[in-house]
């Protein structure tokens, strides 16, 4: 809104008081609380009640506050295997999906950057357009691919290169397929704003001076690019750790990821406490990438303006 | 300057493009196809249209659509003001108290994975009814609640990119001429960030759209969305009615996005004219 402008300052505005207080007061209610409630009830004890855990806080009949923290649940992550297995599974899961990600979506964005600009908007376009489409779809697309009487399968049999069908559906392999396949653009698009601000004279120049193309890349295209990289990596990493739905479709039932695991806390066990340790846990995990992609937003942000 | 004509990078991108449209071209292919068996063609009796039938008998599914739209457009509204507010509030506001928190709590989201979010609001849910009996049932309300606080992040990164590129000059004239602020707002402000809008409102639309993780966490009985009857449907392997409904969606966004892009387009066109016609005057 106009208020702030140079002529009329006026910082305690009422218009310009509600527009800060009213998205602070939905994210505050909504979004942070929510996750104090989660941390408190990871602190908690679980009980059989409804809801199902003990009050962590609470007045004792002698008037006194007692707070009582209750650490079991975070143990029991460290004890049983089930949770350190699905945890290590999700990061490994996570980042090769993300590797892969990036040596598919380099060559895209490259390919999209050093196109003609009247072509480059089509591309893009291309390139969004499925993640306008439903992801359940999309994920649920590749089981009519991958099962062994599935798509792919069938015309392997059918030009023999294939005595049998290889399996596919269900293993980690096709979890790889789903993610690699649902976070593509949000890899592309980071990487391609990055490759196109690239000023193609640097690598006339290179060339110029006798450098193949595999040497300008490494010397020039890549280390400007890492910024891109980076922005998409963690795009891609981040939600990928948590992914739930990608792994309960196209997964195998053995071998759970983190999301699963939680989800399966909550709503099989109704073990409450242990699914908010879960929780706690996948967010202290994130941590470190997401500061490093906020850092790198920020800067870029800044850059902008 | 010669040089070789590249042969990795544009075969890498045809890959790439392959690979992101083959799953969703055959997925339509065979929701034409008669047999039960989803993938293994039926020629004697294809193409047909049998599944679409079947899908517009389906009470379920349409009951679940329509329970999806309206929570959709509720989410996409509510998303855009406060998600614009939050937008303004961050570019336009300077360095106020709060700001901070503001800016984290409106990046969050983005970076959160779905399976917490859910997990959060619905714990919220629970010790809210518990605290003041307030929601006595969780269903649309709540669901709407839910994309609404996930939403407003998008719309606000949207809005913000579009206020860092805005020309303030424009509101400065307005308010030199003797307009008060909220007639700048309402004819200089609101018209030149309204692509960013109607982006913010068509993605959040999206997102809610297609939301499933989230919802199973807030929704109560009764209330299952269409992505939650899919979801539970494919969960126990193809089925070809989900192809037919699979091919709808996908065919009426593909509309949907084009035509609105062609319109902003042509808006932003006229509206550069309309600015070099104003200054040329």
């Amino acid at each position: 809104m106009p208020e702030q402008l140079k002529a009329r300052p006026g910082p305690q505005h009422p218009g310009r008081l509600i527009t800060t207080a009213v998205p602070m007061a939905w994210l505050l209610l909504f979004f942070l609380v929510p996750f104090l409630i989660v941390l408190k009830i990871s602190f908690s004890e679980g009980i059989l009640a409804m809801p199902p855990y003990a009050p962590m806080i609470e007045w004792t009949h002698e008037r006194v506050l007692s707070i009582r923290l209750h650490l079991a649940n975070f143990r029991f992550l460290f004890t049983d295997a089930l949770y350190a297995d699905a945890f290590l599974y999700s990061v490994k899961v996570a980042a090769i999906s993300t590797l892969l990600c990036l040596a598919l979506g380099y060559p895209m964005a490259l390919g999209i950057a050093r196109s003609p600009p009247a072509r480059r908007n089509v591309l893009l376009m291309l390139v969004i357009l499925p993640f306008w489409t439903s992801f359940l779809l999309r994920v649920y697309a590749w089981i009519g691919l991958l099962k062994d009487d599935g798509l792919i399968n069938n015309l392997l049999l059918w030009l023999h290169v294939l005595p049998s069908p290889i399996h596919m559906v269900n293993t980690t392999f096709s979890v790889y397929v789903g993610i690699v396949y649902s976070y593509l653009p949000f890899m592309v698009l980071p990487l391609y704003s990055n490759l196109e601000k690239h000023d193609p004279i640097l690598l006339e120049a290179a060339a110029d001076l006798g450098a193949p193309p595999w040497k300008s890349f490494l010397r020039i295209t890549w280390p400007l690019s890492v910024p891109g990289v980076v922005a998409g990596t963690m795009l891609v990493f981040i939600p990928a750790v948590g992914e739930y739905v990608i792994p309960t479709l196209l997964g195998s039932a053995n071998q759970l990821m983190i999301g699963r695991v939680l989800s399966d806390e909550f709503f099989e066990n109704r073990d409450w406490p242990v699914a908010s340790a879960v929780a706690i846990a996948i967010l202290l995990l994130l941590l470190i990438p997401t500061v490093i992609f906020q850092r790198y937003n920020r800067r870029e942000l800044e850059s902008a303006s | 300057m010669k040089r070789r004509p590249a042969i990795l990078v544009p075969s890498l991108l045809a890959f790439g493009f392959a690979f992101l449209y083959l799953p969703i071209l055959s997925m339509i292919g065979f929701s034409f196809n008669a047999s039960r068996l989803v993938t293994v063609w039926d020629a004697a009796h294809s193409p047909t249209l049998k599944w679409y039938v079947a899908l517009f008998q389906n009470r379920q599914i349409i009951d679940a659509a329509w329970l999806s739209v309206r929570i959709a457009v509720m989410n996409a509204f509510g998303a855009v003001v406060i998600g614009t507010m939050a937008g303004f509030a961050l570019v336009r506001f300077g360095q106020f108290r709060g700001r901070g928190l503001l800016a984290t709590l409106t990046t969050a989201p983005l970076v959160l994975p779905e399976i917490i979010t859910g997990l959060s609001l619905l714990l919220l849910f629970v010790s809210m009814e518990q605290l003041i009996g307030w929601p006595a049932r969780r269903g649309i309300v709540t669901i709407t609640i839910a994309h609404i606080s996930f939403s407003i992040a998008y719309v606000a990164v949207i809005v913000q990119a579009r206020l860092v590129g805005f020309d303030e000059s424009l509101e400065e004239a307005a308010l030199d001429l003797g307009a008060r602020p909220a007639q700048v707002f309402r004819r200089i402000t609101l018209p030149l960030i309204f692509p960013a809008l109607i982006s913010g409102w068509l993605l959040s639309f999206t997102l809610s759209w297609d939301d499933v993780v989230i919802s199973q966490f807030v929704a109560g009985p009764g209330s299952s969305t269409l992505p939650m009857v899919i979801f539970s449907k494919v969960r126990l392997g193809v089925s070809p009615d989900v192809n037919a409904l699979a091919t709808l969606m996908v065919l009426l966004v593909a509309v949907g996005v084009v035509v609105s892009s062609l319109l902003l387009q042509r808006r932003e066109k006229q509206r550069a004219q309309e600015m070099r016609m104003a200054l040329a005057e």
